[in-house]
């Protein structure tokens, strides 16, 4: 039968189990979306922005695991997609984003909305195809999805001429789905060695003082069971990244909780302390390490990551692996002696009392901290949680009780504010039993708030909670404590009513200005199903505490220990 | 001619996009490139590049790096090259030569 370039885009996203995908159509990709509407097997989710549209598919990925797919027309279009690419780059997110371009006769001419997307595309994805003829669809859209999900994770960008999409052909066999192949990026390489195995549990047996240092690694590698079974055994205290955070229970005893420029005073002491750090999934980050040559300085190191290319990139390891971190733990969890390390944990435990996080209990309800853990004991462990990124998100990374992986989406590596809502639609869309709380800041919030639209039309089971301080949280905090109180462009002379706003959209408006009691409300909210939007006034003297300065080891946090 | 470099010698799919994937690695990681040599290898899909680079302690990222293109099958580092060639590319540029 003969298929149009667009039908056959369309057969091979079926093939490849895809159910939903976002975007907004235009000129470029117009054929492709003429055969979308026929599918019966594809949601289309219509976004407001291209950049909202690449969050959505996102928080599908981000909530599942499986690749999101995103689609753009040419010029603007993909110029808007980019940093929703970037972002994904960063956090190792599979992500397909199928992108429109002028008609091949057109190409290099400064043809209407033409700009060169492989270019653009090349730095923040895994990997970008130009098609060139409709044949080559049957082979470059299997091969782009086998990439965004192969080894670590990424973006794939598949840039498409208007006439391919147009161009029809004689398909008598389809290609099949290529499985998730044993690939580290796109090698082949050797399946883990069982003397470098047997090495490293030698090493952690004779360890005195180890910590895991694990992160977002841990999650894309489906590990988090494996993880705890192996710190049970041996007794090995856990530190998790940001991204790392839900894939140790943060309820367990050997949870330290997470490290780096707002972690906790006692997890950056302990690692100060530890002689042996098993880093799984991670890569060394400056917000995780502080000042990299004062990061665990007494400490042999252990890294185990599926890319290659980290090990060895910021920190010299000593034992390193290449490999998938669910079968190294599996493998070497018989070769781990059990172990109490009675010495270790009660040294752990005493340095744990002495330097907690501080909890600001007397400062009542709406202190932030206080606001975000009241939030967290009313919702189940399911429900899932998406952050903008500034003051807000590390407060709930710090309060909030994550137990399970995947139950919190935030923008770790590329940090972009806008984040929080079109991911939360996603992860909504993917999870249709599960509730979504997208956590924001006024200015974060209005970077993406034309997703609000998209959202009353899917009628989802989302609220949006902004943490409303009237300014750019992080930006006042950096310029209080570094730049001598110089509040320069960070605080808003006027902001919205964010509660009418969310109305106007027709999406319910809460607004807790002037509420005093505001905990059966709330409740109340969270125990309903529609869309909604609650805006929670804050004190805007408010910092994250304690914070690593820049250029100085984790241990030089300051404001580690606040009196009431 | 100096010891301070190596060359890397680089299998790929010849098509368009891969040049500006190499450069663009070396661009974004920060890291020299002093020459490239590039030419089709057989029967014109695949092709050869040697790059030229100094020697330092980010040689193996940069290694590593290279390694995860798609479109890069294989990675050699030739610490003992022959010189001459890029020495000769170097006295042709300088020479004007190739306009003739
Ligand atoms: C797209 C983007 N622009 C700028 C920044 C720099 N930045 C980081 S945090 C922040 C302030 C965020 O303000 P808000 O969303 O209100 O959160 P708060 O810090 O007040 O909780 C800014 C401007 C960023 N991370 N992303």
């Amino acid at each position: 039968m003969q298929y149009t370039g667009g039908e056959i885009i369309v057969k091979l996203l079926e093939n490849e189990g895809i159910t939903k995908v976002c975007g907004i159509p235009g000129g470029a990709n117009l054929p492709l979306y003429d055969a979308l509407s026929k599918s019966d097997k594809i949601e289309h989710i219509l976004a407001r922005h291209e950049q909202g549209g690449g969050f959505i598919a996102q928080g599908i990925a981000r909530a599942t695991g499986k690749v999101g797919v995103c689609l753009a027309t040419s010029g603007p279009g993909v110029t808007n997609l980019l940093t929703a690419i970037a972002d994904a780059k960063l956090d190792s997110v599979p992500l397909v984003a199928i992108t429109g371009q002028v008609s091949s006769s057109f190409l290099g001419t400064d043809a209407f909305q033409e700009v060169d997307t492989c270019g653009l595309a090349i730095p923040i994805t895994k990997h970008n195809f130009f098609v060139r003829s409709v044949e080559e669809l049957l082979h470059i859209i299997p091969e782009a999805f086998r990439v965004a999900e192969s080894g670590r994770p990424g973006p794939v960008l598949v840039d498409i001429p208007r006439d391919v999409q147009m161009a029809k052909m004689e398909v008598l066999e389809w290609p099949k789905k290529k499985e998730n192949s044993p690939l580290i990026e796109n090698k082949k390489i050797e399946p883990v060695n069982m003397e470098d195995i047997a090495k490293i549990a030698e090493v952690i047996n004779r360890a005195k003082r180890p910590i895991l240092y694990i992160g977002g690694g841990i999650l894309q590698a489906n590990a988090h069971e494996e993880l705890y079974k192996f710190a049970k055994k041996n007794n090995i205290p856990v530190a998790s990244t940001l991204m790392g955070l839900g894939s140790y229970p943060s309820d367990d005893d050997l949870y330290l909780g997470m490290l780096g420029m707002h972690g906790a005073p006692h997890t950056n002491i302990i690692l100060n302390e530890t002689d042996l750090l098993i880093a799984l999934g991670v890569r060394f980050d400056d917000r995780a390490t502080g000042n990299i040559t004062k990061f665990c300085p007494n400490a042999t190191v252990i890294h185990v990551d599926i890319d290659p290319a980290e090990l060895n990139k910021n920190k010299i390891a000593q034992y390193t692996l290449a490999g998938d971190l669910k079968e190294v733990l599996e493998k070497l969890f018989p070769l781990l002696s059990a172990d109490d390390r009675q010495n270790w944990i009660d040294e752990i435990t005493k340095i744990k009392n002495e330097n907690p996080l501080y909890m600001p209990r007397k400062k009542g309800f709406y202190h932030p901290l206080n606001f975000i853990k009241e939030v967290g004991d009313m919702l189940d462990p399911e429900t899932i949680i998406t952050t903008d990124v500034g003051q807000h998100q590390m407060w709930v990374a710090q309060a909030y009780p994550f137990k399970k992986p995947r139950k919190l989406l935030t923008s770790g590596g590329l940090g972009t504010m806008g984040f929080g809502l079109p991911v939360a639609i996603g992860a909504a869309l993917a999870n249709p039993d599960k509730k979504v709380i997208c956590i924001s800041g006024d200015g974060s919030f209005l970077m993406n708030i034309q997703e609000l639209a998209t959202l009353a039309e899917l009628n989802l089971n989302i609220t949006v909670i902004i943490l409303n301080n009237g300014c750019l949280g992080m930006v006042r905090q950096q310029q209080e404590l570094f730049f001598n109180k110089n509040y320069v462009a960070s605080k808003f002379k006027s902001n919205p009513d964010f509660a009418s706003i969310a109305n106007a959209f027709g999406v319910k408006g809460y607004d807790f200005t002037n509420v005093k009691e505001a905990n059966e409300l709330l409740r109340g909210i969270l125990s309903t199903s529609a869309p909604s939007v609650i805006n929670v006034p804050i004190d805007d003297r408010e910092n994250v505490l304690p914070i690593v300065p820049p250029g100085a080891a984790n241990y030089q946090m300051i404001g580690g220990k606040i009196i009431e | 001619m100096n010891n301070q470099d190596v060359v890397i010698q680089l299998t790929v799919n010849n098509h368009p996009g891969v040049m500006s994937h190499i450069t663009g690695l070396f661009t974004r990681r920060a890291f020299n490139l002093e020459g490239i040599l590039c030419g089709r290898l057989g029967n014109g899909k695949i092709s050869r590049i040697y790059l030229l680079v100094k020697k330092d302690q980010r040689l193996d990222q940069i290694i590593k790096q290279l390694e995860k293109l798609y479109d890069v099958s294989e990675v050699l580092v030739c610490e003992d090259y022959n010189h001459k060639i890029f020495d000769d590319i170097h006295k042709l540029i300088r020479s004007d030569d190739v306009k003739k």
